[in-house]
């Protein structure tokens, strides 16, 4: 009988670790998700994030270490884990040739949905989907929206405790894609945990905590708003100014900048300490002969965190290097 | 920038439809030399169809269009040595090296051996691949194979060049490097109509169309875009986001409301008003929350608002 | 035209064709196992069928009927056997094509005059071998009855001509009456069509599936330039292969080749720009690589197979499909291709096939250059 983690956490990964003959796709990672939690995953493509997911769902061994998804070993009771996880990817995961009730009833023979509860399950995802009325249509036809919400349903039909999500919503208008988080978020209400991974920010930010995956190891953890004050390096200031283009050949050898990049209109630059910063560039500009239109402190993103974090870890394994 | 009497790009009153869907709507804008415009939208809007027809691939139903002066529509062969065009899935021969790759679009523009030699090392450089010239390109990773894209639009120095969905799927760090090049090239003086789906680059260009459906809802850069809303918009921070929401969703003054993970988004009417008036909600319900502030708001807030408010009809 | 693009997309074509191991295999090993396969094994002849006996007499004349089955070339006595059992066995399981059973009283029978009667029995499953059997037997039977009627005859001190009319037989053409010399030249049509054909309708529908398709038409390009640019190196692969597979089927098939280089060229040119343009006009239409492969299959190599006269002499058809190879180009570079390797016939008299091919080329090349436009719909 394996050991069942402490009640309320659905995902506990402790030093996992995986190697490809020479190479570290993911090196001693640790985390644990709570029931209900809705958790995102970032992180460059190479860094790791698929490897992990593979792993989480029981489709890859871990070299060492240990995950328990949803109570079982990922290692030891793979079948386990896959029957009690459903995986939603927008873009893979339906036929765009069937009608959306055969999409239904293909996932609900693929999850093993039982018989007496077929019928059910399936009122319940279309009811949940939006997409009552709508059985007959061929999926492909469907606009983007729809298709998500029918992905959704269909990777919920076995009710599992954990789902994981392959970048859900980019692509899709804002308004469709807030009721489809909407969706989401009553489902971790009711104690369903949420495994989001994507390179889209505006996702980021529905997850209510984020892991940062760089080479293979987590840089950064916590909730978007942690990331946003404590992980960033500096202070963002964004500055009007004109000309922009020799302003930010100027700035790049300004002491103090960390970096400097036009945006849109604008520049954004990263310094150590926004308030000191401020009169002196603008002074220092004044010097170079570019007149500064408007200078102030604004929040980073979570692109901004996202890249400061990855760039300096870049560098400092150059450093190393 | 430098302004010049012709736009780059003038599209008046482009029209398209396919079987049953009107894909772009009687869409008129123009763009610069020397600015990255934007079409921002979600998929449906538009945004392909219209870069189609501006590269001169797909011929509009009705409307005109030129770009870098020539008729795209009614001449659009003479038109394609000026402009580039970087479809979705670009078109690199992944049987083909870095090398061979860029030479076949540089003889197909034209472009004669020592100035192809010498622009190619130049951009390869500044793109930092290159040590990869003999490399297959179906070899490259993912940032790398945008690059090369980018390297091949550029050997023949248009003047115009049509991105559509440059970035989609690229980690913010590439997406970064490729924005960096964007600016550099509009330094020269290029013009540039990109697509996006992610509506928060739409901050990064100088002027932007957003567009649903197929219709123009704004065009205009950020920032004007931004001071033209008219309500406020309100970030919320509390550890039980989902107590907060269903405290605050019955309260005045409230257009929308977004559950984010670790708070909450409204727009509200007026924001100096509302904000104490929440705090004090909350204080009597007993919702812990960390601060409310005013926010900027985002290219989304505003495209949720044009679009909620019947703008454009939605599903 | 700038030609500068065209050699851009033909030496792109180029690379890619001699990068992907399937196309090079077939460029290259395909016309030789197609030449190997067809030469050798397939053979219309009809030689050394095995045969069982059961000779129920066992008499001198008996021996002297079954001496001349052995010495046939056209039968093979496999063995000699003692009962019908074992006849109708070896009937059923292939190992003899034909029984042949002398009846008890062959010797008394053909001592008092006759008439006596040798029993056949043969395996009909393939009427046509069938008919040919019964046709050698009745051949060798009537050789031996007419000697012994010839003997019969001196015996009683009369003496008569030998065989008062017989036929002298001299076959042109192919006097070894090799039917890989019939069927090897045919081959090359074989290969054309999957090099003309096959090959090319991948080339657009590739960059079409592959999305590079929507980039090349926003360049200056041409769609001239394409298509021709496009087909060059299959027009140089497929003229090269004409001449590995002239060769083989000279020096390595001894098929006899008694007329024009040239004129097996030009022809060879001629049919190779109809299968290219027909390639190339599937692989416009079809826009995905699955469904252009298997057109152009259907389209081209089938009736090169089938009803191009190159395995099935046309002749020999219903009339409707008679008729139906008209229409089919193939059918013409059959015809040239045997008249030029086996019949040496001079090019002023090759005009009936050459100019349906000629008219065939150009309406193919036209019809291909127009289905090509540089627009996504």
């Amino acid at each position: 009988m394996p050991e069942r983690p402490e009640q309320g956490t659905s995902v506990a990964v402790e030093n996992l670790v995986k190697r490809f003959g020479g190479f570290v796709a993911v090196d001693r990672l640790n985390l644990e998700v709570r029931k209900g939690e809705v958790f995102g995953f970032l992180g460059p493509n190479g860094a790791g994030k698929s490897t992990t997911i593979r792993m989480l769902c029981g489709l890859l061994k871990p070299t060492s270490g240990r995950a328990l998804v949803a109570g079982y070993d990922v290692a030891r009771e793979p079948e386990a884990v896959r029957q009690n996880i459903g995986y939603m990817s927008q873009k893979f995961s339906l036929y765009n040739d069937l009608k959306v009730i055969e999409n239904l009833r293909l996932f609900a023979g693929l999850y093993s949905v039982p018989s007496n509860k077929l019928k059910e399950r399936i009122e319940w995802a279309l009811q949940m989907a939006n997409l009552k009325g709508q059985e007959n249509l061929i999926t492909g036809t469907l606009p983007g929206g729809w298709k998500q919400r029918l992905a959704l349903g269909c990777a919920v039909l076995h009710n599992p405790p954990i789902i994981f999500l392959d970048e859900p919503t980019s692509g899709v208008d804002p308004i469709t894609r807030r009721q489809f988080w909407d969706l989401i978020h009553k489902m971790a209400e009711e104690g369903v945990t949420v495994f989001v991974t994507t390179h889209y920010m505006e996702e980021a930010e529905y997850c209510n905590r984020l892991a940062l995956i760089f080479h293979g190891k987590m840089v950064a953890l916590g909730t978007p708003a942690e990331l946003k004050r404590g992980s960033m390096n500096g202070e963002l200031l964004l500055i009007e100014c004109e000309p922009l283009g020799n302003a930010v050949e100027a700035l790049q050898s300004a002491p103090d900048v960390m970096d400097a990049a036009v945006f849109g209109n604008a520049l954004h630059l990263v310094v150590p300490d926004a308030a000191s910063a401020m009169p002196r560039i603008e002074k220092y500009l004044a010097d170079n002969g570019i007149a500064v239109g408007r200078i102030e402190r604004i929040r980073p993103s979570l692109e901004d965190v996202f890249v400061s974090l990855t760039t300096a870890r870049d560098l400092g394994e150059e450093g190393k290097a | 920038m430098t302004d010049q009497v012709q736009p780059a790009i003038e599209a008046e009153g482009l029209t398209k439809s396919f079987p049953g869907v009107r894909a772009v709507d009687a869409l008129s804008f123009d763009v610069r030399s020397g600015e990255i415009f934007g079409l921002v939208g979600p998929d449906g809007a538009g945004k392909t169809t219209t870069l189609r027809m501006l590269a001169g691939i797909m011929p509009p139903d009705a409307g005109r269009a030129t770009v870098a002066g020539f008729d795209v529509i009614r001449n659009p062969e003479r038109a394609k040595h000026a402009l580039s065009y970087m479809p979705q899935r670009f078109g690199l021969y992944e049987d083909l090296t870095v090398d061979e790759n860029i030479r076949f679009y540089a003889d197909l523009f034209g472009v004669r051996k020592p100035e192809r030699e010498a622009r190619s090392a130049q951009l390869l450089q500044a793109a930092g691949m290159s040590e990869f010239r003999k490399r297959l390109a179906g070899k490259l990773s993912g940032g790398m194979k945008q690059k090369l894209g980018l390297v091949c639009a550029l050997i023949h120095r248009p003047k115009v060049i049509l991105l559509d969905e440059p970035t989609t799927g690229v980690d913010p760090v590439s997406r970064r490097d490729f924005w960096r090049i964007l600016y550099e090239l509009v330094a020269q003086g290029v013009a540039i109509l990109t697509s996006t789906a992610y509506l928060d680059e739409a901050e990064r260009c100088h002027r932007v169309a957003l567009l649903d459906e197929g219709r123009l809802l704004f065009c205009d850069t950020p920032a004007n875009l931004k001071a033209r809303m008219s309500k406020g918009v309100l970030s919320v921070t509390s550890p039980e986001p989902r107590r907060l929401r269903s405290e605050l969703e019955h309260a005045d003054g409230i257009s929308s409301l977004v559950l984010t993970g670790d708070g909450l988004h409204v727009v509200v009417d007026d924001a100096t008003r509302r904000i104490p008036e929440f705090e004090a909600r909350l204080k009597n319900a007993s919702v812990p929350f960390d601060a409310i502030q005013q926010v900027a708001p985002s290219i989304e807030d505003l495209f949720v608002d044009a679009v909620g408010t019947g703008a454009s009809p939605h599903a | 035209m700038s030609f500068t693009r065209l050699l851009a997309v033909a030496r792109k074509e180029v690379i890619q064709i001699l990068r992907d191991s399937r196309s090079l295999a077939i460029v290259v090993i395909m016309p030789v196992a197609l030449m190997l396969l067809f030469g050798y094994g397939v053979s219309l002849d009809l030689k050394g069928l095995p045969i069982y006996v059961y000779d129920r007499d066992g008499s001198q004349q008996s021996q002297d009927l079954l001496k001349r089955f052995q010495a046939s070339e056209y039968f093979n006595v496999a063995r000699v056997v003692n009962g019908y059992p074992a006849i109708t066995r070896a009937l059923d399981d292939g190992h003899a094509k034909m029984g042949i059973v002398i009846p008890w009283d062959f010797s008394l029978r053909l001592r008092d005059g006759g008439p006596v009667q040798v029993q056949a029995l043969v395996d009909g499953t393939d009427d046509n071998t069938a008919n040919v059997l019964i046709g050698y037997a009745q051949a060798v039977v009537q050789g031996f009855s007419a000697e012994t009627q010839l003997n019969w005859l001196r015996g009683r001190g009369q003496s008569i001509q030998p065989a008062p009319v017989s036929v002298e037989t001299r076959t042109w053409y192919n006097e070894d009456l090799e039917s890989s010399a019939f069927i090897v030249p045919g081959v090359l049509a074989l290969v054309m069509s999957v090099i003309g054909a096959f090959l090319t309708s991948l080339t657009i529908a590739r960059e079409w599936e592959r999305g590079s398709m929507e980039q090349l038409i926003s360049t200056p390009v041409s769609a001239m330039e394409i298509m021709l640019g496009k087909l060059a190196p299959y027009f140089v692969l497929g003229m090269f292969d004409v001449i590995v597979c002239a060769l083989i089927a000279i020096y390595w098939f001894h098929v006899p080749f008694r007329g024009s280089y040239v004129t097996l060229l030009v022809s060879s040119a001629l049919f190779l720009v109809v299968v290219l343009s027909l390639g190339f006009f599937i692989s416009v239409l079809a826009k995905n690589q699955f469904a252009a492969c298997q057109i152009a299959l259907l389209v081209t190599f089938l009736p090169a197979f089938l009803l191009s006269g190159f395995l099935f002499p046309i002749e020999q058809m219903p009339v409707v499909l008679q008729w139906i190879t008209r229409i089919l180009p193939v059918r013409y570079y059959v015809s040239l291709l045997k008249k030029i390797f086996l019949k040496g016939t001079p090019t002023a008299m090759l005009y009936a096939d050459l100019i349906p091919l000629v008219a065939f080329a150009l309406v193919l090349a036209l019809l291909a250059t127009r289905s090509f436009h540089k627009r996504l719909q």
